[in-house]
């Protein structure tokens, strides 16, 4: 339960940070807030040669509002933007959800970037990115790219990050009138979840999204759909996802879930 | 750029509970076994080392952390408090302490010292809290002797304590 040895370096700047993921691409992990990072090397399912600490980068530590979007720096805690006063005017689902990532102890260091980097199927951060469409900002050493939040994610534990590029942040739209609504399952607060759902009112309908079922959060749109239309609409999402019997729940009570929630969840958005 | 050495040691440096410490490790070891074993503060546990059991909470900057999961040479020039700054003398225990004592909120103590320094550091931001407020905090932690009900109790305690003698008493 110890990590394995690697090479530390403290990034003054986002150059030194490229430039450490050039030199050493796949065999580098990024360290920000370390509350996935750190145990999956003292668990040794990861196994680097260096690890890039970027919390000492300034310019990283930023929430911006730009224009129609909020711009977040890899160098973000989540404890942070729990306390920017903006956060549930701008971004209201994000509030809803936040506080279900993890407890008030990694909450602390955990960075919102991290929990997207990290990419658990049932964590609280991938399923916002993609509810609300939000981009991710990569950045290696000669480039820049944005990637939408349904590419970003390849898979379990998989994104479409590559070897040499450091997630600078990500972008959120900011809520226009729309309603949201969040809710979970788990063992316990702060435990991942066995299913999470995020709704959203849109131009068109609504929007359901689903983290803990599939492989990686996904998002379903619909007109306004009520009774039994939304029933079997939801049916059909519930299975499409795929649901597996693991320990901590079997597939039929995932599904269950996804058709429960999901059913309330449309209902309070659409009030 | 600091980079780090994997094979040799290093020095890291920073403030513990108002006192400069410094000492070498290694870049893999983790801050929990650099107070432990190079410092001898071995008042901060260490139960699961992957971030669940809260054993070993202390707190650097001002934040809540998990010693298990950062690495002494993150906390290079940091502030860090650990359960050995709770007590205000060698002989006396702090208030929250008392509160634990009187109503048994710790059977082994392994657990103790994190939720200590929970505890802690949310008193001194949040002075009344309410129960449930208490209860989310403690889900951070994991306790198998005292089923959590003295734990609460002593917090609610310790919190009205606080803000009693809090109290301003003087118009001067």
């Amino acid at each position: 339960m110890k990590p394995p040895a690697f090479d530390y370096l403290r990034a003054g700047n986002i150059s030194e940070a490229l430039e450490g993921l050039a030199q050493q691409g796949s065999d580098a992990r990024v360290l920000a807030g370390g509350q996935s990072l750190m145990a999956m090397l003292n668990m040794r399912l990861a196994k680097p040669k260096l690890l890039i600490d970027i919390m000492r980068i300034k310019e990283l530590r930023q929430i911006e509002r730009k224009g129609d979007a909020v711009v977040i720096g890899a160098g973000v805690r989540q404890a942070d933007l729990l306390a920017w006063p903006d956060l549930a005017e701008a971004l209201p689902l994000v509030a809803l959800a936040l506080p279900w990532v993890g407890h008030m102890q990694t909450r602390s260091r955990g960075t919102i970037c991290g929990s997207l980097a990290h990419a658990d199927p049932s964590a609280e951060m991938p399923l916002a990115l993609v509810a609300l469409g939000g981009e991710v900002l990569l950045r290696n050493a000669r480039r820049r790219r944005r990637v939408v939040a349904k590419d970003f994610f390849a898979g379990m534990m998989l994104t479409a990050r590559a070897d040499d590029e450091l997630i600078e942040g990500i972008s959120l739209p900011v809520a226009k009138v729309s309603r949201f609504a969040f809710r979970e399952v788990a063992r316990r607060h702060g435990d991942f979840a066995i299913v999470a759902c995020a709704a959203m009112r849109t131009p068109a309908g609504v929007r359901l999204a689903v983290g803990g079922v599939a492989d990686v959060p996904t998002a379903r749109d619909w007109p306004r759909l009520e009774g039994s239309a939304l029933d079997d609409a939801l049916n059909a999402f519930a299975w499409e996802l795929g649901a597996r019997d693991d320990v901590h729940a079997s597939a039929r009570y995932r599904r269950d879930l996804v058709r429960m929630i999901g059913r309330d969840l449309i209902g309070e958005v659409l009030q | 750029m600091t980079r780090l050495k994997a094979d040799s040691r290093h020095a890291v440096r920073f403030t513990l509970n108002g006192t400069s410490v410094e000492a070498e490790a290694e870049p893999r070891m983790l801050l929990s076994d650099f107070l432990r074993h190079q410092l001898g503060a071995t008042g901060t546990h260490v139960g699961c080392e992957h971030g669940v059991c809260g054993a070993c909470t202390i707190v650097v900057d001002g934040m809540l952390t998990r010693s298990c999961l950062t690495l002494a040479a993150q906390v290079d020039d940091c502030e860090l408090r650990t359960v050995e700054g709770l007590a205000p003398s060698a002989d006396r225990l702090g208030v929250l302490q008392q509160a634990f004592r009187r109503n048994h909120a710790l059977q082994c103590g392994f657990c103790t010292a994190g939720i200590l320094m929970s505890l802690d550091h949310y008193l001194a931001r949040n002075p009344n809290p309410s129960e449930a407020e208490i209860r989310d905090l403690l889900s951070g932690h994991i306790c198998r002797c005292t089923g959590y009900t003295p734990i609460i109790k002593a917090a609610l305690e310790a919190a009205a304590e606080l803000a009693s003698s809090n109290k301003e008493t003087s118009d001067a």
